[in-house]
């Protein structure tokens, strides 16, 4: 294992050649305030990241990630377009032992805010990352969250299941329960039944949710009742596209190939990105396509997505990133702009480069 | 003491205890407490090398984690909670059979419109839209509440701190929902809750645990004999 000094001298050597490719460096603290985290990742941060408390400042996190705090400060004082880079490390709490389970570990990363051409962006990222890696054997990954976003809304069905759907792409198997259950593929459970028969409960009203935001939600559960299932080929095909996986330069034919006219727009953009990359002489033969990548582990990348991984399945990938237009919005209160960016596990390199 | 010897922690009051007392009885093993009624002290008869240690069964993890003791009764919840990634710390030998209880999430009962995770998932959505934050679930249980939402994919959701009386959370405003351990369910029907159809987080009892940190060396085969006595395949630590 590389020991601290030498992780160090990787990220600060990352971050020199960050700010050779453009960026300016940003450096933000360490203890950052929790509220901004928690109200983005919900409760679940509070398992992967230490929380501490600060008499004048209130609860604080040790910076689990740089991503939210680069996007804080460009949403403040930040020039279009920009690139910024950063180098230090981050806090992850762990519940579990492993080898991929630091504590804390050296990350550099390199983001770009430019509204200009997003695709181009994406491949200058990759591209950036793919080269200061290819001394190592790593199998990189591609994916773009999009499409399955773009799938949920061109369904023929009401907002209100796409609005459903589209919040919990990130979180598979409720994705899944809700897509059975709107097309009619599960039955309809009994409470639910008797619920929209008019019965209620006799018990006394408690709490805080008030009678009135029960009987909204049960208009709108009458409603989906009322409402045709979604077609079961559509449903199919959603799960096709869900599981494709191929090489890159396979993508595209085999996208259209599920017949899913909603994705089209999607599909074209990431024919502009694969030929971005393939200007910047990647081989796209050489890289993994895979519509779920990043699903249930990269949460606010909204676009596109990778990976670059080692050969051993117990190490955590060198490298991630990805496209996070939607966190922008969330943190830029009124505000966005497209954003696309990644990271590399500086001790992981060391140690992986000692190896080769 | 010079001879090294298993030390076997166990709740030091009540219904646990005495149940704990009775389970190792059926196996010809008698524990006691000795001294006055307020000394933690005990004794072995019918094991050789078998120490007791009468504790609090909420300290029997952290004890058994820290390898001061080498056995424990505790509830299964509780070792869930309290010990991270906790097959890697502990040994599950036998589930004891008593001490049963339910750890599960209630909803208030007029919530008609709310049986199930789905609901409550698209109850959290609403609720967080109308009043700016996340819908409150008050529990002790931090740990074991936060993977089961996670792992079933509920969004929208933040848990509050609650070591006591938390079934009254709700109808005093700090709470929207609780995650506690329930029996027979009367403390919760008195306080106007019900249980989701699927809200069923951990079905605990007293377990009968082995630690992995504790020093087990000279003490294999006395260990191998004791889970004999006690009718247990032999444990790996």
């Amino acid at each position: 294992m590389a020991d601290k000094a030498q992780a160090r001298g990787q990220a600060g050597r990352l971050l020199e050649l960050f700010l050779a490719a453009g960026a300016v460096e940003v450096t933000p603290d360490i203890l950052q305030p929790a509220e901004a985290l928690l109200d983005l990742y919900g409760e679940d941060i509070r398992a992967r990241a230490y929380v501490t408390a600060d008499p004048l400042r209130g609860e604080m996190m040790l910076r689990p990630d740089f991503t939210v705090p680069v996007v804080q400060e460009h949403m403040a004082n930040g020039a279009e377009p920009a690139r910024y880079a950063y180098a230090g490390e981050v806090f992850r709490r762990q519940d579990h032992r492993g080898a991929a389970r630091a504590h804390e570990y050296f990350q550099a990363g390199f983001e770009i805010f430019d509204r200009a051409d997003p695709e181009a962006a994406d491949a200058e990222v990759f591209a950036l990352f793919a080269g200061l890696l290819a001394k190592l054997t790593l199998s990189a990954t591609i994916g773009d969250m999009g499409l399955l976003r773009a799938a949920v809304d061109g369904l023929d069905t009401l907002p209100e299941r796409k609005a459903a759907l589209a919040r919990h792409i990130w979180r598979p198997k409720r994705f899944q329960h809700l897509l059975a259950r709107y097309s009619g593929q599960v039955e309809v459970p009994k409470a639910r039944a008797d619920l929209l028969t008019g019965q209620r409960s006799g018990a006394p009203w408690i709490g805080l949710r008030s009678r009135e935001e029960m009987e909204a939600r049960i208009a709108t559960l009458a409603a989906d009742a009322a409402a045709a299932p979604i077609p079961t080929d559509a449903v199919a095909a959603m799960g096709k596209l869900a599981e494709l996986r191929c090489a890159a330069d396979q993508a595209p034919a085999a996208l259209r190939a599920l017949n899913i006219a909603a994705i089209e727009p999607a599909i074209a953009r990431l024919e502009k990105r694969l030929d971005a990359l393939a200007t910047r002489g990647i081989d796209l033969s050489a890289i993994t396509f895979d519509a779920s990548h990043g699903r249930s582990t990269m949460e606010y990348y909204d676009g596109f997505v990778f990976t670059f991984t080692a050969a051993d399945p117990a190490l955590p990938p060198v490298a991630s990133g990805g496209r996070y237009d939607a966190l922008t919005r969330q943190l830029g209160q009124g505000r966005e702009i497209p954003a696309v960016g990644g990271v590399i596990r500086a001790g992981l390199m060391s140690d992986l480069e000692a190896q080769a | 003491m010079s001879e090294a010897m298993i030390k076997l922690g166990v709740p030091s009051k009540g219904r646990l205890m005495e149940k704990t007392f009775d389970w190792f009885a059926q196996a010809g093993i008698t524990l006691k407490r000795t001294g006055s009624e307020r000394e933690y002290a005990g004794a072995v008869e019918g094991a050789e090398g078998v120490q007791l240690v009468l504790l609090s069964a909420g300290e029997i993890p952290r004890e058994l984690a820290a390898g001061r003791i080498h056995l424990g009764v505790t509830g299964s919840d509780l070792v869930r909670e309290k010990l991270a990634d906790w097959e890697s710390q502990v040994a599950d030998l036998a589930p004891m059979g008593f001490g049963h209880a339910d750890l599960i999430i209630a909803v208030p009962a007029c919530w008609s419109d709310v049986d199930s995770l789905e609901d409550l998932d698209a109850a959290a959505h609403r609720f967080r839209a109308t009043h700016g934050f996340r819908l409150r679930i008050a529990t002790k249980y931090h740990r074991l509440v936060r993977e089961f939402l996670t792992r079933e994919g509920v969004a929208d959701w933040q848990l509050v701190d609650s070591q006591g009386a938390t079934e009254g959370t709700i109808a005093n405003l700090t709470a929207e929902a609780v995650a506690d351990i329930t029996s027979s369910g009367e403390t919760l029907r008195a306080n106007h809750l019900k249980i989701l159809s699927d809200g069923l987080i951990h079905q605990s009892q007293a377990t009968l645990f082995a630690s992995r940190a504790a020093d087990w060396s000279g003490q294999e085969s006395r260990l191998a004999g004791l889970a004999q006595q006690l009718g247990l395949p032999a444990p790996t630590l």
